[in-house]
C-alpha cells in the first residue's frame, strides 16, 4: 500500500524537522547569539535592521515556497485530473506581478538602506551629551594595540570603554590587513597600513565582550583575539590607573619589540606612557619615501 | 657548484620542498600511488595508444566535454577532503586541544578548498557541460575553434597539476583563496605557496578567456539556418550572458595576478603597503573579476534548470523573453557590485549605499527566474526524476540563501556578519544549491545523451537527499555561528565561546554530502555495468524538447549528418508532435576537425613554464614559454586541419555501423 508508506516516511520528515528546530531554539536560548544581542546602540539598530530586512523578505520567501509545494504536489505526473496546456508559456499579467513585487520589495529595501547606510555610517559620530573617547587601535602580528591618547596609556589585547559614552575608534595595522569587530557592540572596520579608518561605537551595559580579528593575518591568526570591556565611570577611571601604574612605557623602541611577529600574547598588558603622536608616525611610515635608502 | 644548482634548480631545494606533516605526507604518497596505479592499469591494458588517439589528442567538442567532467569529478573529491579536513579541525581544535593539524597546514588547505572549488570544480563541469551540449543545442557540428578548445582544455588542466604538485613539493598558498595583499606580498608570505596559486589560476584563467571567446563565436556564428537568436535554447542563452562575462572578466583577472607576481618576484610596488603601492588596489581589481564569476559560474546553471524544468513538466519554458531580459540584466548588474564584497573597508556612506542597492538590484532578475520556473511546472505533467529533485533542492536553499544575500546588501548589517561563518554559510548556499545541483541536474539530464544510458534513478535520488539534509546539516550551525561572532578561517577558539558543538553539528552534516558523493560514485559505476538495461529507451529517453535530442544519443563524431533547419523554439518537441519527418536524407561530405597533439602539449609547457616561475628556474620559463609558442606557430600553419568525411562514410555511421 504506497500511500501508507508515503505518510510514514512524511511523518518522519516533519518528527526530524521539528527535533532539528527544537533543539536549535534550545541551543541559541543558552548560547545568545552575539549580533543578536546588541549591549550598545550601534549593534542594536543593525540588529533592528537585520529583523525588517528579514521580515520584507518573507513577502517573497512565503509564496514561493508554498507555490513550490503546491505545484509540484497538484501538477505531478500522476494526478491525471490536474488541467494540462503543455503550450501555455506567456501571461503578461503574472509575468508584470513577479517583475513588479520585487522591485516594490527592493524599492523598500533601498529606501531603508540609502538612510541605514548614512546613519549607521562607521564614521558618523554618536550624538551624545557626552565627548567622545579617542582610541587608537593598531593590528600587529599578532596581538592588538590600543592607544589612549588623551589619557597617555596604552594596552594590548584588551580594550576598556566607559558604559554610555561614545567611543572614536582610529584604526590603523602595521602589518596586513585585519578587521575590527566587537559583536556585541557593532559592526567591524577594516583596519590597513598606511591609512586610518575611522569607527564610532558606544556601550549601553558594562560587560566583557569577545573581540575578533575578523580578517586572516597569517600564522597568529586564531591566538588574536582581544577582550572589550565595557566599564561604568569608577571601574573605567580605576582601569585607567591601573595601567597608568605600568613600569612600562611606549616609546620608539618599545614600540619596535612589541612590533615584531609574536604569538598567542598575553591577554592584558599596560603601558603607563605612549609617546607623543605614535599612531601617527605608525600610518605615515608607509606614506613616507624611504628615508634610509634616500640617506644612503 | 651552488650557483650551478642554483640556476638550475632556482629556489627548489629537495630536502626541504617535501611535506613534513602526516596528513600531507599521506595525501602526497596517495597521490602518487594513484598516478602508478593508473599508469600501470594503461600499461597492462595495453590502452596508451588509446588513450592518446582517442582523448589526449582530441579536437572531438563531446571528448572535451567528457574529460572536463572527469577532472572536475576528481578535483571535487579533492575539495571535498579539503573540507572534511577544515570541519574535523575546527570541531577538535578548542580549548587546550590543538585539533589534527598545524595552523599552516590548515591555512593552506582552506586556501586550496576555495582555489580547486571555483576553478577546478565549478568551473570545470560549467565548460564541461556547455562543451558536451551547446553544439548540438544549436546544430552545429563542433565548436569555432576546436583546436583552441582543446588548448583551453590543457591549459586549465595545467593549472590543476600545478596544484596539486605544491601538495607533494612546497606547499600551497596560506593566504585565502584571493590572496589579498600585503599578506599575499613576499614580506608576509616568503615561500612558493602564492606563487603556486598565482601560476596555477593564471594558465587556468587563460584556458577560460580562450574558452570564452570561443563559445562567443560559437553560439553568434554557428546556429543551425532558422535559430534566430529568439529561437536558441534558454541554455544557449544563459551560456551566451556567461561567457561575455568570461571575456569581460578574465582580463582582469590576469592583469591582476601578473601585477601580484611582478610584486613578489621582481620587487615592484604594486600593491604592497610601502613604495606608493595599495593593496586596496589589488582589493578592487579581485573583486571585479570575482563578483561576475559567481554570475559566470550560475548563469549556465540556470539554463540547465529552464531544459531541465521545461522537459520534465513536459512544458514550454514560461516566460522566455522574461528569461532571455533578465540573464542580461544580471551580466550588466554584475559588473556594478564589487564593492559589497568590501563595505568594510570605510568607503563612505554615499558610495556603500550605491553599491548595496544596485547588489539588492540582482535579487530582481533572479526572483523572476525562480517565478518562471514555477510556472513552467504549473499546469505542466512533472515527472519526479532525480534532476528535478536537484531542481527542487535549488529552490528552497537558494531563495533562503538569496535572502542571506539581500540582508548582507544593506552595509549596516554587513558591518557584523562581513568575514564571520554567515557569510560563509551564505556564499555556500549559494554555490552549492546553485551551481552544483545545477550541474549535477545536468550531468544526470545529458548523460544518456553522450554515453547511450542513464545514471542509475534511484541511487541518484539518494544522493540528492544525501547532498540537500547534508547542505542543511553543514551550513545551518555556521549561519548560526556566524551571528555569534565566529570569523571565517579560525583554525583555533577557546571553549569559553560555546561555539564547539555547532562545529561538530557542521561535520556531520560535511560526513552526509560526503555520503552522497559516494554514492554519486556508486551510481556512475552501477550505471556502467547495468548499461545495456539502463540503455533503453535509446535516443530520447526524457522525451526532450531541444535539438540535442533530435541526434543519436551518444551522437556520431560530426553530430549532424545532415544540418537541422530549425522552425520554432522546442524544435525536436514540435517534430515529435506534428510527426513531422524529414525528407529522404542527401548526405553531403563533412570536414571534421584533426587531432592534434598541440594543445596538450602547449598546455603542459604552459604549465612547465609556470613550474618555473614558482620555483624561479628561469630556463625553465623561458624554453616553456618559448616552445609553447613554437607549438602554437606550428600547430596554425598545418595545412591540413581537417579530414573529410565521405558519404559512403556517413551513410555506414547513419545505418548504424560503428564508426572506426
Amino acid at each position: 500500500m504506497p500511500h501508507i508508506k508515503t505518510s510514514y516516511k512524511f511523518a518522519i520528515l516533519i518528527a526530524s524537522i521539528i527535533a532539528a528546530i527544537a533543539l536549535a531554539a534550545w541551543y541559541i536560548s543558552s548560547h545568545p547569539l552575539a549580533v543578536l544581542a546588541p549591549m550598545g546602540q550601534i549593534g542594536e539598530a543593525q540588529r533592528n535592521l537585520i529583523i525588517v530586512g528579514a521580515l520584507l523578505s518573507i513577502i517573497v520567501v512565503v509564496p514561493v515556497f508554498v507555490m513550490t509545494i503546491v505545484i509540484a504536489y497538484r501538477y505531478r505526473e500522476s494526478n491525471g485530473r490536474a488541467a494540462y496546456q503543455p503550450t501555455w508559456d506567456h501571461s503578461p499579467l503574472f509575468e508584470t506581478i513577479w517583475w513588479g513585487i520585487p522591485c516594490a520589495i527592493i524599492l523598500a529595501l533601498s529606501i531603508i538602506t540609502w538612510q541605514s547606510s548614512h546613519t549607521l555610517d562607521p564614521s558618523r559620530a554618536i550624538a551624545s551629551n557626552e565627548s567622545p573617547l579617542a582610541i587608537q587601535v593598531v593590528s600587529l602580528d599578532w596581538k592588538w594595540l590600543f592607544i589612549y591618547p588623551a589619557q597617555h596609556v596604552a594596552s594590548v589585547n584588551e580594550v576598556a570603554l566607559p558604559v554610555g559614552r561614545p567611543v572614536t575608534f582610529s584604526l590603523t595595522s602595521d602589518s596586513v590587513m585585519n578587521s575590527f569587530w566587537i559583536p556585541q557592540l557593532g559592526g567591524q572596520l577594516y583596519a590597513m597600513p598606511g591609512m586610518s579608518t575611522t569607527l564610532h561605537l558606544i556601550a549601553d551595559q558594562s560587560g566583557t565582550y569577545f573581540g575578533s580579528p575578523a580578517n586572516i593575518t597569517g600564522k597568529g591568526f586564531s591566538g588574536m583575539d582581544f577582550t572589550a570591556k565595557a566599564l561604568d565611570a569608577s571601574d573605567f577611571s580605576q582601569w585607567l590607573a591601573t595601567a597608568g601604574r605600568s613600569p612600562h612605557k611606549l616609546d620608539l623602541s618599545a614600540y619596535t619589540a612589541l612590533a615584531k611577529p609574536s604569538q598567542d600574547n598575553p591577554t592584558t598588558y599596560y603601558y603607563s606612557s605612549v609617546e607623543d603622536g605614535l599612531y601617527n608616525l605608525i600610518v605615515m611610515k608607509y606614506m613616507l619615501p624611504d628615508i634610509s635608502r634616500v640617506t644612503q | 657548484m651552488n650557483n650551478f644548482m642554483q640556476m638550475i634548480f632556482g629556489r627548489l631545494q629537495l630536502t626541504e620542498a617535501f611535506p613534513r606533516e602526516p596528513v600531507t605526507a599521506f595525501a602526497a604518497v596517495g597521490m602518487i600511488m594513484t598516478g602508478f596505479l593508473v599508469i600501470g592499469a594503461l600499461t597492462y591494458f595495453k590502452k596508451w595508444r588509446w588513450l592518446w588517439k582517442e582523448w589526449l589528442t582530441t579536437t572531438n567538442h563531446k571528448r572535451i566535454g567528457v574529460m572536463y567532467l572527469a577532472v572536475a569529478g576528481i578535483m571535487l573529491v579533492r575539495g571535498l577532503a579539503d573540507a572534511l579536513m577544515m570541519r574535523t579541525q575546527q570541531a577538535t581544535s578548542v580549548g587546550s586541544a590543538h585539533g589534527i593539524v598545524s595552523t599552516d597546514t590548515f591555512q593552506q588547505v582552506f586556501s586550496a578548498h576555495g582555489t580547486i572549488m571555483i576553478f577546478f570544480v565549478a568551473m570545470g563541469f560549467m565548460f564541461g557541460l556547455i562543451n558536451l551540449i551547446l553544439p548540438l543545442q544549436i546544430g552545429s557540428r563542433d565548436v569555432a575553434f576546436p583546436f583552441m578548445n582543446a588548448t583551453s582544455f590543457w591549459l586549465f588542466t595545467g593549472g590543476m597539476i600545478l596544484v596539486n604538485v605544491s601538495l607533494m613539493l612546497g606547499g600551497f598558498s596560506s593566504a585565502g583563496w584571493l590572496a589579498y595583499p600585503p599578506l599575499s606580498e613576499s614580506q608576509y608570505s616568503p615561500g612558493v605557496g602564492v606563487d603556486y596559486w598565482i601560476w596555477s589560476l593564471q594558465i587556468a584563467g587563460i584556458g577560460s578567456l580562450l574558452s570564452g571567446v570561443n563559445f562567443l563565436v560559437t553560439i553568434l556564428k554557428m546556429r543551425c539556418p532558422g535559430m534566430t537568436l529568439m529561437k536558441m535554447p534558454m541554455f544557449v542563452w544563459s551560456v551566451f550572458g556567461a561567457m561575455t562575462l568570461v571575456v569581460f572578466a578574465f582580463p582582469i583577472l590576469t592583469a591582476t595576478l601578473a601585477m601580484l607576481a611582478l610584486d613578489r618576484t621582481f620587487g615592484t610596488h604594486f600593491f604592497t603597503s610601502g613604495g606608493g603601492g595599495n593593496a586596496m588596489m589589488y582589493v578592487n581589481l579581485i573583486w571585479a573579476w570575482g563578483h561576475p564569476e559567481v554570475y559566470i559560474l550560475v548563469l549556465p546553471a540556470f539554463g540547465v534548470f529552464s531544459e531541465v524544468v521545461a522537459t520534465f513538466s513536459r512544458k514550454r519554458l514560461f516566460g522566455y523573453t522574461s528569461m532571455v531580459v533578465a540573464i542580461w540584466l544580471i551580466v550588466l548588474l554584475s559588473f556594478t557590485v564589487w564593492l559589497h564584497h568590501f563595505f568594510t573597508m570605510g568607503a563612505g556612506a554615499d558610495v556603500n549605499a550605491v553599491f548595496g542597492i544596485a547588489t539588492m538590484l540582482i535579487s530582481i532578475p533572479t526572483g523572476v527566474k525562480i517565478f518562471n520556473w514555477l510556472f513552467t511546472m504549473y499546469r505542466g505533467r512533472i515527472r519526479f526524476t532525480s534532476p528535478m529533485i536537484w531542481f527542487l533542492g535549488f529552490v528552497f536553499l537558494f531563495t533562503l540563501g538569496g535572502v542571506a544575500g539581500v540582508l548582507m546588501a544593506v552595509p549596516a548589517i554587513d558591518f557584523q556578519v562581513h568575514n564571520s561563518l554567515f557569510l560563509v554559510a551564505h556564499f555556500h548556499t549559494m554555490i552549492i544549491s546553485g551551481v552544483l545541483f545545477g550541474y549535477f541536474a545536468g550531468l544526470t539530464y545529458w548523460f544518456p545523451k553522450v554515453f547511450g544510458f542513464r545514471l542509475s534513478e534511484k541511487i541518484g535520488r539518494y544522493a540528492a537527499w544525501c547532498w540537500i539534509v547534508g547542505f542543511v546539516v553543514a551550513f545551518t550551525p555556521l549561519y548560526i555561528l556566524g551571528l555569534m561572532g565566529a570569523t571565517r578561517r579560525l583554525d583555533h577558539y577557546s571553549a569559553s565561546l560555546g561555539w564547539q558543538p555547532l562545529f561538530i553539528v557542521a561535520g556531520i552534516g560535511v560526513g552526509i554530502i560526503c555520503v552522497g558523493v559516494g554514492l554519486q560514485v556508486l551510481q556512475l559505476l552501477v550505471s556502467i555495468i547495468l548499461r545495456a538495461r539502463q540503455g533503453k529507451p535509446l535516443n530520447d529517453p526524457w522525451d526532450g524538447r531541444t535539438l540535442e535530442w533530435a541526434t543519436t544519443s551518444p551522437p556520431p563524431v560530426y553530430n549532424f549528418a545532415i544540418i537541422p533547419t530549425v522552425t520554432s523554439r522546442d524544435e525536436f518537441w514540435e517534430q515529435k508532435q506534428t510527426k513531422r519527418r524529414p525528407a529522404k536524407p542527401m548526405y553531403q561530405p563533412i570536414m571534421l576537425p584533426k587531432n592534434t597533439p598541440a594543445g596538450l602539449l602547449i598546455g603542459m609547457l604552459a604549465m612547465a613554464a609556470a613550474f618555473g616561475f614558482v620555483w624561479h628556474m628561469w630556463w625553465l620559463v623561458v624554453i616553456g614559454a618559448l616552445s609553447a609558442i613554437i607549438v602554437l606557430i606550428a600547430q596554425s600553419a598545418r595545412d591540413e586541419q581537417e579530414t573529410e568525411l565521405s558519404v559512403e562514410t556517413i551513410a555506414r555511421i547513419e545505418a548504424g555501423e560503428k564508426y572506426a
